[in-house]
């Protein structure tokens, strides 16, 4: 486990450290927010796709059931707002279980039925018939709990606990298993690995990871209708980032949010009329050119990237 | 082999169909502790499938497979790997992403076996050392074939599968190999392997069952079954047999 505390020490510790610091020295605290919501949806993919092979098209779904779990329990039973998003947790744990019958399939249809059960569960929560409980359609506004700081420093501690997650799983012999079931299934049982088993606690992690994302993100803005977190760009944005740092790696997801979130808001502020042009070009190029994402420019050589 | 020794697993009645076209259909064999039992057969004969069967690969559609005293049908494979049974696979499929010693490790951490062999040995054994820390992906398919047998054997089963090992070695290796299996047996374990090398099988079986439209034709040594009529007749046609 020498490995390990090499990367909780020169990965994790700095990570935290400067999320931690930068809302002292950068005033857009809204988009350091975003930043560590981003970094934890990226590992969050990394867990399911990286570990397992599992694309989650709809991860939305968990992160928008997390957020519904923390204003509901807000809502009606006054909870604690960090209490409330560990409910939010809980509610996308209950969403993962109900879809575990989605890993029966693989590849494109797994990713296309995801996709089709986060807007499923996005139209039953914006359902006026459950205006009582939900709100519908109209949101939710839940200003009794708004706080941003505390919530943004949830958010640095929910970042801390997944990037672990994923330390954990590149230093242990339960993440060789999940490989080991993502390259071959068949050989993985005959290693004596529980296929089901292990696919099933990759994804309720994943699916845990994200709603507790969603709940702080829920608690942080206070105010939001259903299309807002159950948006598809949370999706697409958490697969693009992690996919172009390079899965199945501790760091390849940090630095995909890092660089992509970071031009994205960088176009975002220069050059709006260009923006999805240029985003545009970048993805293209990192399909055609580096399709198993910036670590490989290093693995090619042979390097190790953690 | 000891004739005395109660068999390991036993099988009887086997059926396994594939819509309507029974893969096997009735295969009853045993294998004792310590004995290599060759499945021999015309292609499509079932011998894949039975190894399928008895790994828990597939669920048999009738009849029973039974290994130390209890049924083992249609139990999940890993559980079976607890069990002490284990298998090669007619094409390897190691982890390709993984290192040669990553590969051997899953199976040490989740084999469920005590007193498994260490990867050095292993790898030493099976002349993997070279390789050890390279990406599965990147070895010759003898090796990957080897990869898989450790892979198989660090889960330390006392039933050993090898479905086809022997295809596609040299020479050489096909006597170095021979020697390790027998070395296998030596120590208790008992061994079925399918093989259409039939010096391969000669060198090193006790026994051979020959299967043919999923089920046994014939069960003794090689050397009689190659005088046996109806043995001659599913290998080489009616007119060779008489």
């Amino acid at each position: 486990m020498l490995n390990a505390s090499k990367h909780l020490l020169f990965i994790l510790a700095p990570l935290v450290v400067v999320f931690a610091l930068l809302p002292g020295v950068y005033q857009n605290h809204l988009l350091l927010f975003n930043f560590v919501i981003f970094l934890i949806l990226a590992q969050g993919v990394n867990i399911i796709y990286g570990f397992t092979g599992y694309l989650p098209f709809g991860y939305v779904g968990f992160f928008g059931a997390g957020a519904y779990g923390f204003a509901i329990m807000v809502m009606h039973l006054q909870t604690p707002a960090p209490l409330a998003v560990l409910v939010g947790g809980l509610v996308a744990i209950a969403l993962g279980l109900l879809l575990t019958p989605l890993l029966r399939l693989s590849g494109a249809y797994f990713a296309i039925a995801n996709l089709a059960a986060s807007l499923a569960v996005l139209h039953f929560v914006a359902n006026p018939a459950l205006e009582g409980i939900t709100k519908g359609p109209y949101g939710v506004s839940l200003t009794g709990t708004f706080n941003p700081t505390h919530a943004y420093y949830a958010a640095v501690v929910v970042m801390a606990l997944t990037v672990g997650a994923v330390i954990y799983l590149k230093n242990s012999p339960f993440g060789l298993a999940l490989q080991a079931v993502r390259e071959d299934a068949v050989s993985a049982s005959m290693a004596g690995v529980n296929i089901v088993k292990m696919r099933v606690i990759a994804w309720l992690a994943s699916a845990l990871v994200a709603g507790l994302a969603g709940g702080i993100y829920a608690w942080y803005v206070s105010v939001f209708y259903p299309d807002n977190v159950f948006s598809g760009e949370f999706s697409i944005f958490a697969i693009v980032f992690a996919l172009f740092g390079g899965v199945a790696t501790i760091t390849g997801p940090i630095v995909g949010v890092l660089i992509l979130y970071g031009i994205y808001n960088l176009i975002g502020f220069t050059t709006p009329q260009y923006f999805q042009l240029i985003y545009g070009l970048l993805i293209m190029g990192l399909v055609l050119f580096l399709p198993a994402g910036l670590v490989s420019l290093a693995t090619r050589r042979g390097w190790h990237v953690p | 082999m000891s004739p005395e020794k109660a068999p390991i697993l036993k099988v009887s009645k086997l059926v396994k169909r594939f819509g309507g076209f029974h893969a096997l259909d009735g295969l009853s064999f045993h294998v004792v502790p310590g004995e290599i039992l060759g499945l021999v057969g015309p292609n499509g004969s079932g011998k894949t499938t039975a190894i399928n069967v008895i790994s828990g690969l597939y669920a048999p559609d009738g009849g029973e497979v039974v290994f130390d005293d209890a049924p083992s049908g249609g139990v999940a494979s890993h559980k079976l790997v607890h069990r002490g049974i284990n298998r090669t696979f007619q094409v390897p499929k190691p982890f390709l992403s993984l290192t040669v010693r990553e590969n051997i490790q899953v199976a040490l951490a989740y084999g469920g076996a005590t007193g498994a062999p260490s990867i050095a040995e292993l790898l030493e054994e099976y002349r993997l050392k070279e390789v050890a820390d390279r990406p599965a992906a990147d070895l010759n398919s003898a090796q990957q074939k080897m990869l898989d047998l450790t892979r198989a054997l660090a889960t330390r089963p006392r039933l050993l599968l090898l479905d086809e090992l022997a295809a596609g070695l040299n020479p050489a290796e096909l006597d170095w190999i021979a020697g390790r299996i027998k070395a296998l047996a030596a120590t208790g374990m008992a061994i079925i392997v399918v093989e259409h090398l039939m010096g391969f099988i000669e060198q090193i079986t006790d026994r051979v069952i020959v299967l043919n439209a999923g089920k046994e034709i014939f069960e003794g040594t090689l050397a009689t079954a190659v005088r046996e009529p109806q043995v001659i007749e599913v290998f080489l046609g009616g007119e060779h047999a008489h």
